[in-house]
């Protein structure tokens, strides 16, 4: 390697470490506030003094609970539509343009109209009130743009060669979709699925007029309840002193975020490796 | 359930247009084959011989836009005739594309998927069709020891014999080979070779090259195609070797013989 290489790669290193000081130094000090307060029974206790003691047990669960929910809507409609997408939409027809377009539209919506959309529809309409079935729902709506584009992309990206075999040895559509085209894209809709649940685990707007924000033990999902970034907003909002149980909380939900990430980028590896590699 | 009827049927393609959306690959084409022959088309690229041969087992449904006239007879059978049952057409009649494209399955489930996607349950049917397919591809001796392995781990040319293997798999009557050598080195293209020619007989076969010497070599009949006016034709189809060496036609001959470029 020249000279003039090296000391373009060590300008570049430095480059990247400056834009990565912002990012890091809020980490550290999220971990430095946050581990204080941290504890087993931080993570399962209810809140005391409107969250400035006690823990987040009840809000994990809320929070679980909305994300399952949000999840599980959003997975079977979103890999629906995806995959109608995929396979029945040519991609220079224009019924695809439209879609698209659609779909882009929706994915740029600020969330706080998804949140009023939710309001409207599923608090006051359908009469669940503030509850966890309305958050899940209204998040679901919220993610399902993200998650069908890039649903739609990893099934695209699956080489036509496969298609063209299949067809050649008259294998039937599900047995194409079942057996190559999903484990094929199977990493891609993973990332598009944790992608997603990470864009609902960080969403308060929403959240804030369709779940509410009570901080009881949910009984049901008809019940109102506060997520973990909800729970955040309100500490440092509205709670003078709730710094240090906002970091902590704060750390829980970053450890969330992160070991969804891990479990995603596992199954997209596992799945990858198990097809292709030696 | 799949045919194994004896002898493989004769095809007969008449009068064969095939048009994409906004140009013609093929106008006019006819040329027959008889059972258990190969027959090669050659000819420049562009002129509607992989067109051709993606009629034969309806491929072309797949092109949006795609309109094909004419007729393609398989023992007297009009494939493009509108009651046609493309599946059964299509385990009666295999293909083997350019690009060695095995599944990203192991080397058993590539054959074993397509069998058991065809109504064949029976353990110890599926593991004898397996193994006489690889054994008819040569691959058997290869594999043997790791039918479990990535398809995707093996050799380009041994990813192609099991295309073959797939397709033989399904027992079909006729094989449409779309340059099946094109994208291997010379040595697993001869091997690749080998096993066509291992073939013959068995299978009425209809074959799509670049190569003129392996035409040479392979086919019993050859059929030159050209492109006339934009759109792919065939300029003269017959056996391989009066093609090669008597000026039937002034244009085929030129070709055949390089001195045309």
């Amino acid at each position: 390697m020249s000279n003039s290489e090296l000391w373009r790669g060590r300008a570049l290193g430095l480059l990247a470490l400056l834009v990565m000081v912002a990012p890091l130094s809020l980490l550290i000090s999220v971990f430095g506030e946050g581990l204080q307060s941290l504890s087993w029974s931080f993570l399962i206790d209810e809140p005391l003094q409107a969250g400035r003691a006690g823990g987040i047990g009840p809000i994990i669960l809320s929070t679980a609970l909305v994300l399952l929910i949000c999840m599980s809507l959003a997975l079977p409609l979103g890999l629906g539509a995806a995959l109608f997408l995929a396979q029945e939409v040519r991609p220079d027809s224009r019924l695809n343009l439209l879609l698209q377009w659609a779909l882009d539209g929706l994915g740029a919506v600020p969330s706080v109209v998804f949140g009023l959309f939710g309001y409207r529809v599923f608090v006051v309409e359908f009469g669940w009130g503030y509850s966890l079935l309305a958050g899940g729902c209204t998040l679901a709506c919220m993610i399902l743009p993200l998650f069908i584009r890039g649903t739609e992309q990893a099934l695209r990206d699956c080489p036509n060669s496969y298609n063209q075999a299949a067809a050649g040895l008259a294998i039937s559509r599900f047995g194409y979709l079942r057996r190559i085209l999903l484990p094929v894209a199977a990493p891609g809709i993973a990332g598009a699925l944790v992608l997603s649940a990470g864009r609902a685990l960080a969403e308060t707007a929403v959240l804030l007029f369709t779940a509410g924000y009570v901080m009881r033990w949910p009984e049901s999902v008809f019940d109102s309840g506060r997520t973990l970034a909800v729970h955040i907003y309100d500490l440092a909002m509205n709670v003078s002193g709730g710094g240090p149980s906002s970091s902590a909380t704060a750390l829980v939900l970053l450890s969330f975020a992160m070991a969804i990430q891990l479990l995603a980028w596992r199954i997209g590896k596992k799945t990858f490796s198990r097809e292709t590699k030696k | 359930m799949i045919n194994s009827e004896t002898s493989p049927p004769a095809l007969s393609i008449q009068s064969l247009s095939v048009r994409y959306a906004n140009h013609t690959a093929l106008q006019d084409a006819s040329l027959e084959v008889a059972s258990g022959e190969l027959m090669a088309v050659v000819g420049p690229s562009g002129c509607g011989k992989s067109s051709m041969l993606s009629a034969v087992n309806r491929m072309t449904d797949l092109i949006p836009g795609a309109r094909v006239s004419g007729s393609v007879l398989i023992d007297d059978k009009d494939v493009l005739a509108g009651k046609m049952d493309v599946q059964q057409l299509r385990r009666q009649v295999g293909m083997v594309f350019q690009q060695p494209n095995p599944f990203p399955l192991s080397i058993a489930e590539n054959i074993l998927f397509a069998l058991r996607e065809h109504g064949v349950r029976n353990k110890a049917d599926l593991e004898q069709r397996m193994e006489q397919a690889l054994t008819s591809t040569g691959l058997w001796d290869e594999v043997k020891d790791r039918l479990q392995a990535p398809a995707l781990g093996l050799s380009g040319g041994q990813q192609q014999r099991l295309c073959f293997a797939r397709a033989l798999a399904l027992q079909p009557r006729v094989l449409l080979l779309d340059e099946p050598c094109s994208a291997l080195d010379p040595i697993a293209s001869a091997t690749v070779e080998r096993l066509i020619a291992s073939l013959k007989g068995r299978y009425t076969l209809l074959m799509v090259t670049h190569n003129l010497a392996q035409a040479r070599r392979l086919a019993d009949h050859l059929s030159v195609c050209w492109v006339r006016d934009g759109c792919g034709c065939v300029l003269d189809s017959g056996p391989t070797l009066d093609l090669f060496e008597n000026e039937r036609h002034p244009l085929a001959y030129q070709y055949l013989n390089g001195v045309l470029c």
